[in-house]
């Protein structure tokens, strides 16, 4: 039976079974034990055409509710930012998405020049000297800096700030069981975190580790809580959102040893959850502790220009149980879709994208006020492109509520967070308008109380 | 070729953003704004996809010809699942949708889930680790939380690996906090069962084990394995970067392992994207079921789907959200067109490694002679004492061919390896062309080395010089401080192990 | 420029392919040719710290080329006096001058008697034949 990924024929079959000087494909497995061999056929369901998987899985798509069938304001970590064509473009060709891990450099050329130019867009976003070519997504490389922090430092213990992403505070909580560290959080009052007790928490932690915007989308007094972390010898590890970095200092500015991330709102679809690319950069001091691959530049034996994998001794495949991390297959592909992105936006457009996000939700903080009047929770903050609104009411049945209507108003921080049972996080992106912010309202105005 | 950055003039771009300036924009404090805007690109868009255009043209994929690199199970990705995962249903669905919102999805990961238990023979699966990697270090905190459970944690200190293992294993064991134990390999390539039994006792947590190993070769006697590991109560780790020689063929919960990573990209064709992303699903046996990340993927009694959080005995979460989605929807695609017939699949990839091998091993060393799997290794070594052509220079020469070389130096018990997994991609008349150049290659290093030392010729750039990049790291463009571009260099190029 | 392979009378060795240059009670420490040339162009020498202690048989730091790290056995206990400055700026001077310029630490030995279980260059030699 042919099958459209095989090529074999039956002759084909005969002929490489002689050359091989067995008599049958059966024969080719006996060296597998007669009491592992499996004896039937696996359990699943016959073998469908294109056509036939094509309608399956598609009609699987079609009931998800995503943004293009409800006008979403959710964010909490995965934003709808526009990803445009030419992202998509690129990231089909045939040459870079199915080539792995550049091992060989004279094949490679095209993805290890890519990824030394997104080292580069990463190190000018976070003003950083150095960046890997990608970790897992925005919670395991906060894992990764624990483990680069650890081995700096020598301290057993990491703070987390309360206010930063649940998901990266539980990730990092999982790896560090691993690493033997032991995790604290720090508490925010009033949407910002507490920094006296930054200070008091810093005291013999290896790192420190905030969001910037935080979860609650309120602009941290970064510099301060910098300087109080670094004074007390931890690590000051910021969590930043690219997309706000046209218009937000670089961590590396304010003192910052590490800046990462989770690169999905720079050149990613939501895509319920990935594959995205987090990002990881650090102060040169740490190039020797990072994890993951680095691309470095260097010449050829012509003289010429050329990119090669380097400092791969950190790695697993030399260094072992000493390396700096076991990540090999990392998010290459996502991280060239945000190259592109970058490279597409370029510094005027992240200027204007910032400013845009600014605007929108400023607005849309004031017509949940005007016209549903609900308060943003955390008035005295200033905000970038998300904001928490008391909404009056449990929030979760608000959101379902809302989205009867049509509207998905945003995340239920009573979900991570006690006491904000009634406290919607509401996102704005370029993508949303004036227009619709109104409706957002008009929803909010009948839902909510 | 110019860099990005190198073609960049200002006040060009390529992006129109929507602007609200009848809207009023709040001020950013002043200690908390930007002071210089980065040095992002500035191209119009057309030299935006003619850049990326141009680096595709120097990269080599499965899409431009074959690509036997060992232990990475480079097969074709079929364009159908870009297609499905592009979807809008998909590809714009945000992660915390609430769950009625997410029917589809939520039934195609639990229909994964379903069908990678049966193809492991295990009874649970998380999808969320995003790698291989991951997946080990999930699998080995599932480990820690097993033992824990029984209050043996502090007694069970001691993971064993033979020595052909990955490099992720031993990384994988020290970012768990467990100590590593090495196990020999014996003289037929499999574990050495001897050096085994000394080695493991009440101290031991688990085994992590690669089968068929890395040298592709299925270990004879993993039963007795079994015997050993379950008799010292510890657990047994599969490390499933090898499963595309076994679908239904041979289980690896049948072979007594109680954990298995599956590379999703590697045997379940997630395109490799040049470096990632994968899928590191964790399938389990039924007793280590309550540990697993959360949320679990669960059918509702009541009927459809659910993320369950409820699992108080839970590892945690080692990622965000439920996992790489997109890489499940092509995953899935994939094992859908193949069904039941997954074992053809194996089969032809143990056939296609089989054949090439029969036809390389008088010209190249061959540390086990036996029949492989789905890949082999050879040795360059006396190549490298006749000729002084090493695996590297093969690698490099096999470049001139048109093909990507095999994974070179591993595993590391194999001087001069070259490791060659045709998967079952391929057809004969390719596997015979590469087959014919690795033969002349043979004939070159005794008639003409050079042509091997200075390979390859043919292609965007020659040799690199490695030491020059470690020595003075260049990790990032400098603009007006980028350092001179065009030098005398030397051809000192590593002979390191590759990572897989 | 490589050295060519030698392995001076006057110093001690260690199985691990360290010596040991001992003048009085101190002692400078190094690798030998053959390590040098097993791991390639050094790239990196992560030093221990002046005044830290080393004990024999164990690890005091790393050498790196670009295709491995190993681990720098000591050949003897003491105490770290100095680190080799020139070889943490140049690595390269280990291949060049194994003996000479390219030595790692200088230490003051706590236990000199220690010095009897170490090989002469003959047993080196004799060693390296074997393996």
């Amino acid at each position: 039976m042919t099958h459209p990924f095989l090529a074999l024929t039956e002759s084909d079959r005969e002929e490489m079974l002689r050359t091989i000087g067995v008599a049958s494909v059966g024969e080719l497995f006996r060296d597998v034990p007669e009491g592992v061999r499996f004896g039937r056929e696996l359990d699943l369901e016959p073998a469908l055409s294109e056509q036939e998987v094509y309608a399956h899985v598609a009609e699987l798509a079609e009931r998800n509710a995503d943004a293009s069938r409800e006008l979403s304001f959710l964010g909490a970590g995965m934003y709808d930012h526009y990803v445009p064509a030419v992202v998509d473009a690129i990231l089909q060709r045939g040459e870079l998405l199915t080539a792995y891990t550049p091992y060989q450099p004279e094949m490679s050329q095209g993805v290890l020049q890519a990824i030394f130019e997104y080292q580069t867009a990463i190190c000018e976003l976070t003003g950083m000297d150095v960046s890997n070519a990608s970790g897992y997504d925005g919670t395991s490389v906060a894992a990764d800096a624990c483990y680069i922090a650890k081995h700096a430092t020598g301290r057993g213990k990491v703070v987390v700030t309360e206010a930063t992403n649940p998901q990266v505070r539980q990730v990092v909580k999982t790896y560090a069981a691993g690493f033997g560290l032991e995790t604290v959080e720090v508490q925010h009052r009033d949407g910002v975190t507490d920094l006296d007790e930054v200070e008091r928490a810093a005291a013999d932690a290896a790192a420190v580790i905030f969001q910037q915007p935080n979860f609650f989308g309120c602009l941290e007094p970064a510099p301060e809580l910098v300087a109080r972390a670094a004074d007390a010898g931890a690590l000051p590890v910021a969590h930043v959102d690219l997309l706000s970095l046209g218009v937000l200092e670089a961590p590396a500015r304010y003192g910052a040893a590490i800046a990462l991330g989770e690169g999905q709102p720079a050149g990613n679809f939501p895509s319920f959850g990935g594959p995205h690319y987090g990002f990881l950069a650090a102060r040169e001091e740490f190039i020797r502790r990072m994890p993951g691959r680095i691309v470095g530049e260097t010449l050829d034996t012509a003289g010429e220009r050329g990119y090669v994998l380097t400092l791969q001794t950190r790695e697993q495949h030399i260094r072992r149980e000493k390396a700096t991390s076991n990540i090999t297959t990392n998010q290459t592909l996502l991280a060239l879709g945000g190259l592109v992105y970058l490279t597409w936006l370029g510094p005027q457009g992240l200027r204007e994208l910032g400013e845009t996000c600014l605007s929108l939700a400023a607005h849309a903080k004031q017509r949940l006020e005007e016209r549903a009047g609900l308060e943003p929770v955390f008035a005295d903050q200033p905000t970038f492109k998300e904001f928490a609104v008391r909404v009056g009411r449990n929030a979760r049945e608000v959101v379902a509520a809302a989205r009867e209507r049509g509207v998905h108003p945003g995340y239920a921080l009573g979900r991570d967070y006690e006491g904000m049972d009634d406290v919607l996080l509401v996102a704005v992106t370029e993508r949303r308008t004036p227009e619709e912010i109104d409706r957002l309202a008009d929803v909010l105005a009948e839902v909510a109380r | 070729m110019k860099l990005i950055y190198e073609k960049s003039q200002a006040g060009r771009r390529a992006s129109a953003v929507p602007r609200h300036d009848e809207l009023p924009r709040p001020e950013v404090p002043e200690e908390l704004r930007r002071s210089e805007l980065p040095r992002l690109p500035e191209v119009p868009e057309f030299e935006l996809v003619r850049h990326f255009t141009e680096l595709s043209t120097r990269n080599f994929g499965v899409d431009t010809g074959f690509y036997p690199l060992g232990s990475c199970t480079m097969k074709y990705n079929p364009r159908i699942n870009e297609r499905l995962a592009a979807l809008p249903g998909f590809a714009r669905l945000h992660p915390l949708q609430e769950e009625d919102g997410a029917q589809g999805a939520l039934e195609l990961m639990w229909r994964l889930q379903e069908i990678l238990a049966e193809v492991t023979g295990l009874d649970a699966v998380s999808l969320q680790p995003a790698a291989g990697s991951q997946g080990e270090l999930t699998g080995l905190l599932l480990v820690r939380a097993y033992f824990a459970a029984r209050g043996e944690a502090e007694q069970r200190r001691k993971v064993v690996i033979p020595d052909t293992a990955h490099g992720t294993n031993p990384a994988s064991v020290t970012m768990a906090g467990y100590e590593l134990t090495p196990v020999r390999t014996d003289a037929r390539g499999n574990i050495d069962v001897d050096d085994l039994r000394g080695k493991v006792d009440e101290h031991t947590a688990a085994l992590m084990l690669t089968n068929p190993s890395t040298l592709g070769l299925f270990d004879e006697n993993i039963e007795e394995i079994e015997r050993i590991f379950n008799g010292a109560g510890a657990l047994m780790y599969y490390d499933g970067a090898n499963l595309n020689a076994v679908c239904g063929i041979s289980r690896p919960g049948d072979m007594g392992f109680d954990i298995v990573h599956i590379n999703l990209h590697k045997t379940f064709s997630q395109p490799h994207g040049g470096g990632g992303p994968g899928g590191g699903p964790v399938a389990v046996r039924g007793i280590l079921e309550p540990f697993l990340p959360v949320p679990a993927i669960v059918r509702r009694e009541e009927g459809g789907f659910g993320l369950d959080f409820d699992r108080p005995q839970t590892i945690g979460k080692v990622r965000g959200f439920a996992g790489p989605f997109g890489v499940f929807v092509r995953s899935y695609a994939y094992i859908r067109m193949w069904g039941p017939r997954l074992r053809e699949m194996s089969e032809a990839a143990v056939l296609n490694a089989n054949y090439v091998l029969a036809r390389l091993k008088g010209a190249y060393d061959l540390p086990f002679d036996r029949l492989c799997t789905h890949e082999f290794v050879l040795s360059a070594k006396t190549l490298k004492r006749e000729h002084g052509c090493t695996a590297l220079d093969v690698a490099k020469r096999l470049m001139d061919y048109g093909f990507h070389p095999p994974t070179i130096y591993f595993p590391l018990i194999v001087p001069e390896a070259l490791m060659v997994e045709p998967t079952e991609t391929e057809a004969k008349e390719t596997l015979d062309a590469f087959c014919d150049a690795m033969l002349a290659i043979a004939r070159e290093a005794a008639e003409e080395p050079e042509l091997l030392k200075e390979a390859p010729h043919h292609r965007p750039v020659r040799r690199l010089d490695e030491v020059r990049a470690v020595k003075r790291p260049v990790v990032k463009y400098g603009f007006g401080e980028h350092p001179v571009t065009k030098g005398e260099a030397k051809a000192v190029v590593t002979e390191a192990p590759q990572g897989v | 420029m490589a050295a060519a392979e030698s392995y001076p009378e006057e110093l001690r060795y260690h199985e691990e392919h360290d010596w040991a240059r001992i003048e009085g009670d101190e002692a400078l420490l190094g690798i030998t040719w053959f390590a040098a040339d097993s791991l390639g162009e050094l790239v990196h020498f992560e030093p221990p710290e002046a005044g830290s202690s080393v004990t024999k048989d164990q690890s005091y730091g790393e050498v790196e080329s670009v295709k491995a790290v190993s681990d720098v056995i000591a050949p003897l206990s003491g105490e770290v006096l100095e680190v080799n400055r020139q070889v943490v700026d140049a690595p390269e001077t280990v291949n060049e001058e194994p003996y000479g310029n390219g030595w790692l630490v200088r230490i003051r030995l706590t236990d000199p008697g220690e010095a009897d279980a170490l090989l002469d260059a003959g047993a080196y030699r004799q060693l390296l034949a074997s393996q």
